[in-house]
């Protein structure tokens, strides 16, 4: 037998989800970027004429101090920003096919049917989260029954945790990991919105007052294009930051606030039971509250016989792997006895260290300015998933890009890519050797821990 | 694929039964807890204290995770003033906590659920939602398994030789 060295694959290629990826993994984003990449050239443009052509007038003029807080305002911006869009934003990963097949077991017994052909009514369960009944209902697409407030992103094609709504304006959904991010973006961009658009003002002013207006606005013309951009953008996004304060304070999601789920008045039935009663907790929880780990581990190692996950409706099939696994399941073949699942047992439980420190990538940004999301603030509001496609059909294709451009450009940090236990398990070289045989694994698999459980059995 | 192969040999000597999952109760909100309700398949093989015992002090341990008070709140102002770069360079306390519960899981394996023949899965692996718990058939005796071990071994060492020792 040749050792054939299969290339082990990371996770993130084989993502179920409408996501891109960058870096091997280590940016995740939604499918359309195109608006992403016009916010991100509006924010630079803008800050790079601001600090080109009226900084150093201000500096001399009034303060230096001018250009040290906008460059710490822009600096915040970009920041926020490029983590709000390459973050995951609380993708819940797909229901192994165990799992599905267990609730779908459960669903029939509950709906008194055997499992047909076709697709059973949508079923919801009932929970009661603080006096109040909330619905979860059943994701057809991940095959799992929805958290309370989380969402299915028709987008992105995923579940996502304390889903807020997908954001164009920053190539990504906005759910429980990444809502902070987003937050302190808009209001930041608020900040140094407010604040270009005023000193360019002054500036003008003040050249005006030296050589008249018409001159002013001839000597700085840059001025005037700011002007302009932060003049249109300070109503949307200073309108976006006050309703996502509102919303935070009330603890609500976006999506929560358009379907009316929670009634504002107090004593009424249907009262918000996801918030701590009073307005301080829910700003501290949302903004300074522990941030959970992404659970979809995409820079770990694909195991070629792990159960992939429910495949989506598409035609793209990863079965395969999985009823090989079966067979071998239901083979009548004889298991060692306990002591055997002991040794099992005792070897460490490969478990896929989640890239949690490395997913988040922070990138140094440029200037400029944006309105993101400036849609929901204008008119009614309408249901998230119309935005998207309203901004998609008219600026899509504005920034045709390549992907890969983008990763190339930016400064990964520097991180040790997560080793899989197996080898850091200290075990024997023998061990090691044979791990390697079986491919490179991360994630953990009950068939691997016997088959770890039996090497070690072999080394004893 | 010789690896693949390997694998499968090896699997053979796995029976897996059947898997339970245990399911999250969501009746404190959006926080990480798990029903201590016990399945009835695990009737015969564990007894119902140890059982739940542990998925309460797994419960504990996810609540610890997901505190919010003073710790949390210095940890989240600290993070937004360095633009979230800390994170780069520090794990977070829910990182640390997940790594103690990992631990847990092994130790719990080894002591309890192993010598019952089940199999402990850590709920991160399952995106949060279950607790997977596999319950194994002990069907061989000793003689067979010994000799299942040393081809499994042989298999596993030689790098697909052992196929035909069977």
């Amino acid at each position: 037998h040749k050792k054939k060295k299969i290339a082990a694959r990371r996770k993130w290629e084989v993502f179920p989800g409408r996501n891109k990826f960058f870096c091997n993994g280590r940016i995740m984003m939604a499918r359309q970027t195109g608006v992403f990449y016009l916010t991100l050239v509006l924010i630079l443009v803008t800050s790079g004429l601001f600090f080109a052509f009226d900084c150093p007038y201000l500096a001399v003029k009034i303060t230096p101090a001018i250009p040290a807080v906008a460059g710490i305002l822009f600096f915040f911006v970009m920041g926020t920003l490029l983590r709000t869009s390459f973050s995951d934003p609380g993708v819940l990963p797909r229901a192994t096919p165990d799992e599905a097949a267990d609730l779908e077991r459960q669903i029939d017994i509950a709906n008194g049917t055997s499992s047909g052909g076709y697709r059973p009514p949508p079923r919801t369960k009932e929970v009661i989260i603080n006096g109040q009944t909330v619905k979860l209902k059943y994701c057809f697409t991940c095959k799992i029954f929805r958290p309370p407030r989380a969402s299915h992103c028709s987008l992105c094609d995923n579940c996502v945790e304390r889903f807020d709504h997908h954001c164009p304006w920053v190539g990504n959904c906005v759910g429980k990991r990444n809502y902070r991010f987003f937050y302190m973006f808009i209001l930041s961009l608020s900040f140094l919105t407010v604040f270009i658009f005023a000193f360019v003002i002054t500036h003008v002013i003040l050249r005006s007052q030296q050589t008249g207006f018409l001159n002013a606005l001839k000597d700085s013309p840059a001025s005037v294009l700011e002007a302009v951009v932060c003049f249109f953008s300070v109503w949307s996004i200073v309108g976006l930051s006050g309703f996502h304060t509102y919303l935070i304070s009330s603890n609500q999601t976006t999506n929560e606030d358009i379907k009316g789920s929670w009634s504002n008045k107090r004593g009424k039935e249907n009262y918000n039971p996801y918030s701590y009663g009073n307005i301080f907790t829910n700003c501290c929880v949302a903004l300074c509250g522990p941030i959970s780990p992404s659970l979809i581990d995409r820079r770990g190692y694909i195991q070629p016989d792990t159960p992939q996950p429910a495949a989506p409706s598409n035609g793209i099939t990863m079965y395969g792997a999985t009823q090989s696994q079966s067979d071998m399941c239901d083979q009548d073949q004889c298991i060692q006895s306990t002591k055997f699942v002991l040794q099992a047992a005792a070897t460490p439980l490969l478990q896929s260290e989640p890239s949690l420190t490395s997913d988040e990538l922070h990138l140094p940004g440029k200037p400029g300015l944006g309105t993101p999301c400036a849609s929901l603030t204008l008119g009614p509001p309408t249901p998230p998933a119309s935005m998207p496609n309203l901004a998609e059909a008219t600026l899509a294709d504005v920034m045709p890009r390549k992907d890969e451009h983008m990763g190339h450009q930016f400064l990964t940090p520097d991180e040790a890519p997560s080793p899989p236990r197996l080898l850091a398990a200290g075990s024997p070289l023998a061990h090691s050797r044979t791990m390697h045989v079986l491919g490179l694994a991360s994630q953990d698999s009950l068939h691997e821990d016997s088959v770890r459980g039996l090497v070690k059995l072999s080394s004893v | 694929m010789p690896p693949v192969h390997n694998l499968q040999e090896l699997r053979r000597s796995a029976s897996l039964a059947t898997k339970v999952f245990i399911q999250r109760d969501y009746s404190d909100g959006t926080i990480c807890q798990f029903q201590t309700k016990f399945p009835p398949e695990l009737d015969s093989r564990i007894e119902r204290q140890l059982f739940e015992e542990t998925v309460k002090t797994l419960n504990g341990f996810y609540a610890e995770a997901e505190k919010i008070g003073g710790s949390s709140y210095l940890e989240g102002c600290l993070a937004c003033a360095t633009a979230y770069f800390i994170f780069l360079c520090m794990e977070t306390h829910y990182e640390k906590v997940l790594k103690k519960i990992s631990r847990y899981i092994q130790e719990q394996n080894e002591k309890i659920f192993a010598p019952r023949g089940l199999l402990l899965t850590d709920p991160v692996e399952r995106g949060m939602r279950v607790i997977e718990i596999s319950i194994y058939e002990d069907r061989c005796s000793s003689g067979s398994s010994s000799s299942g071990s040393s081809s499994g071994s042989g298999s596993s060492s030689g790098g697909g030789g052992g196929a035909g020792a069977r």
